[in-house]
């Protein structure tokens, strides 16, 4: 018997019944689209976790002050502060393989403008920061060296500070806001960034680092309260430079061989990676679910194939009888649960597209339709119908031809 | 050379602690032509003798040439081939497929024999046209009051060497019985050889030869002449 004609005999079959084949598939069916929503929403979370990181620069290292330890109480980082302004000019100019070097200074302050008022992040930092984040203005300009050597009180604002005390469509430039009472003059709103983690990048106001040291800042003022930001000569160039800065600081600061660091050097690319392993598992984890829901769906195939196996006992005694081999009929049933299952497996695959999208225009979820996922999902559904097809059909083809014919 | 030769065969079932003889050592020869129908009550082995005759069941001991093959010790797929080439069956209750149509029960045994689509076709037309249903060959067999008549053409269209029939009118009206024996005996003079299980006796009187079992053994084996079955050439089209 030719493949094509066991596959029409198959496909007649399952018409015969053409509601229980199709509850039989639904397992299949939402077993695939729960993979394939599942992966598509993972996988598009993981892919604006990356294109975040990738728009701050990967270039980028983050050096702050140590975490103090007193009488083994520690503290978190920056807790013991130990960088020092000199230290930031000796990371700017002595270390070949960096390029800049930016403080980042920040306090929670109430900013206000003519009507309305916002609690925000007031970040003071160098026209350098910008770079190093590879962050420009959507509109103004942004401060640059003469406003930091000067102290003057302009402010670039974040797109949320701006839709919170003017409006969404409203023109900040030239406009006075007032940060813990000292006038600022808005000269740039800074480009959306949108969301990361928790928090909303674009939930910040800058001003130069010399004012904010001046205006908001009280305190000791050798060291810097905050880190520094650097940027690489290069993206092959971070790895050295996080060892320069790592040794020189060490011999800044004096400190023994063997003994620990009282500052840290990280690295944007190993947040990042923690940050996508988490998206990852995510995935990993609700795919998991999705493809025990698929196995459930594999194992209603198995036990319709065993009552379509019973019901055409006759059938097969017959066919036995006329000349049809055992491997014949392990053939016919495999390739009836096979089609069963790759059925639903493409159901499965335009249910959970369809599902996905909904849940983007829903929820606006990212949504990431890998090629070989949809792919790795119909090849699964077959082998779920090859798996849970192969007892029923060798059943059948094990069934004795005179007690098959005589079954009732 | 005789069509079959069966010497001495034997069949035990061993269920456990009892031994049951269904056969206990049947000699039979069959020639090319014979219409032969078998009889027997229920218990005396003519059923045993019939699944072995058509390679469904296997002896326990002795000899069955068919065709000049020993086919008493071939394995479960060979015995498959012998059934699709060398056979062809018409059971009690037909056994057509349902909700398919005559054509393709026909076709059935050609598809298991690998014949490609075309000649397939022809042959089943063929063979549906020689039992009288040429113009029927669409309808399916619920359809139709000669579903055996189906199961017949099913039986002949791999140009067997033997027709096994096991009850072929057990469920059927007289009338139609009596179409289904002239059909068989229509085969029968076009040179086919025919052997049928019945427990009838007015059954069995169309046959050229009775061969009766009881307790696993042949007690009676006449050749005599077959008793023509009468139908009038004008009702039998009417009738099918």
């Amino acid at each position: 018997m030719s493949l094509s004609q066991i596959f029409l005999v198959a496909l007649r079959a399952l018409l015969r019944n053409k509601m229980r084949s199709f509850l039989t598939t639904l397992g299949v069916i939402i077993g695939v689209g729960a993979v394939i929503a599942m992966t598509a929403i993972g996988a598009g979370a993981k892919a604006r976790v990356e294109k975040t990181f990738e728009s701050m620069g990967s270039n980028m290292l983050m050096v702050r002050s140590g975490a103090s330890s007193r009488g083994g109480v520690r503290g978190g980082a920056g807790s013991q502060p130990s960088i020092t302004w000199d230290d930031l000019e000796a990371i700017r100019t002595e270390v070949s393989a960096v390029r800049y070097a930016a403080p980042l200074l920040g306090t929670n302050a109430q900013v206000m403008a003519e009507g309305q008022n916002w609690a925000t992040n007031v970040q003071g930092t160098t026209p350098d920061y910008f770079t190093i984040t590879n962050w420009p203005a959507s509109r103004g300009t942004l401060f640059d060296e003469s406003d930091v050597a000067m102290g003057t009180k302009v402010a670039v604002l974040g797109q949320s500070v701006v839709d919170n005390l003017f409006g969404p469509f409203s023109e900040p430039i030239g406009q006075q806001v007032r940060i813990n009472h000292v006038p600022f003059e808005v000269i740039g709103v800074a480009k959306t960034k949108g969301q990361m983690g928790h928090g909303d990048q674009d939930d910040v106001v800058f001003i130069p680092v010399s004012t904010f040291r001046a205006k908001l800042q009280g305190g000791l003022q050798q060291f810097i309260a905050g880190s520094i930001y650097v940027g690489a000569a290069s993206q092959e160039a971070t790895t050295r430079a996080e060892e320069e800065i790592t040794s020189l600081l060490r011999g800044r600061h004096r400190i023994r061989r063997g003994a620990e660091d009282d500052f840290s050097v990280r690295n944007r690319a190993e947040f990042a990676a923690a940050q996508m392993e988490g998206a990852e598992t995510m995935t990993s984890l609700l795919a998991g679910i999705a493809l025990v829901s698929l196995l459930v769906g594999g194992i209603g195939i198995m036990n319709i194939m065993l009552v379509s196996v019973t019901e055409r006992t006759r059938e097969i005694g017959l066919r036995m009888a006329i000349g049809a081999k055992p491997l014949d009929i392990l053939t016919q049933f495999m390739v009836e649960a096979v089609v069963l299952s790759i059925v639903g497996g493409l159901l499965g695959v335009a249910f959970g597209l369809g599902t996905a999208s909904w849940l983007v225009a829903r929820f606006e979820w990212p949504m990431l339709v890998q090629p070989e996922i949809v792919a790795l999902a119909i090849g699964f559904s077959g082998f779920v119908g090859i798996a849970f097809g192969l007892w029923p059909a060798l059943k059948a083809s094990r069934l004795d031809p005179i007690q098959a014919l005589r079954y009732e | 050379m005789a069509l079959i030769e069966i010497r001495d065969m034997r069949k035990t079932y061993d269920s456990g602690e009892v031994q049951v003889h269904a056969l206990r050592g049947v000699s039979l020869d069959i020639e090319v032509g014979e219409s032969v129908a078998i009889m027997g009550a229920s218990g005396s082995g003519k059923s045993t003798l019939m699944n072995i005759l058509g390679c469904l069941d296997r002896p326990t001991g002795g000899s069955y040439l068919l065709a000049g093959e020993e086919v008493a010790t071939l394995s479960r797929v060979r015995l498959a081939e012998v059934r699709n080439r060398t056979l062809g069956f018409v059971f009690q209750s037909f056994n057509l497929l349902a909700r398919t149509s005559a054509l393709e029960n026909v076709e059935l045994p050609l598809m298991y024999a690998g014949v490609p689509r075309k000649e397939r076709h022809r042959r089943a037309t063929a063979a549906l046209e020689r039992v009288g249903l040429g113009e029927r060959v669409h309808h399916h067999p619920n359809q139709l009051s000669g579903g055996q008549r189906v199961a017949i053409a099913r039986a002949l269209v791999g140009e067997p060497r033997l027709i096994l029939a096991d009850e072929p009118t057990g469920n059927l009206d007289s009338r139609t019985s009596i179409e289904v024996i002239a059909l068989f005996q229509d085969l029968v003079a076009s040179g086919m050889t025919v052997v049928l299980v019945t427990h009838e006796p007015d059954i069995a009187e169309h046959a050229g030869r009775i061969v009766e079992i009881r307790d696993g053994l042949v007690r009676r084996d006449e050749r005599r002449e077959p008793k023509p079955a009468r139908v009038r050439a004008d009702e039998e089209g009417a009738q099918a």
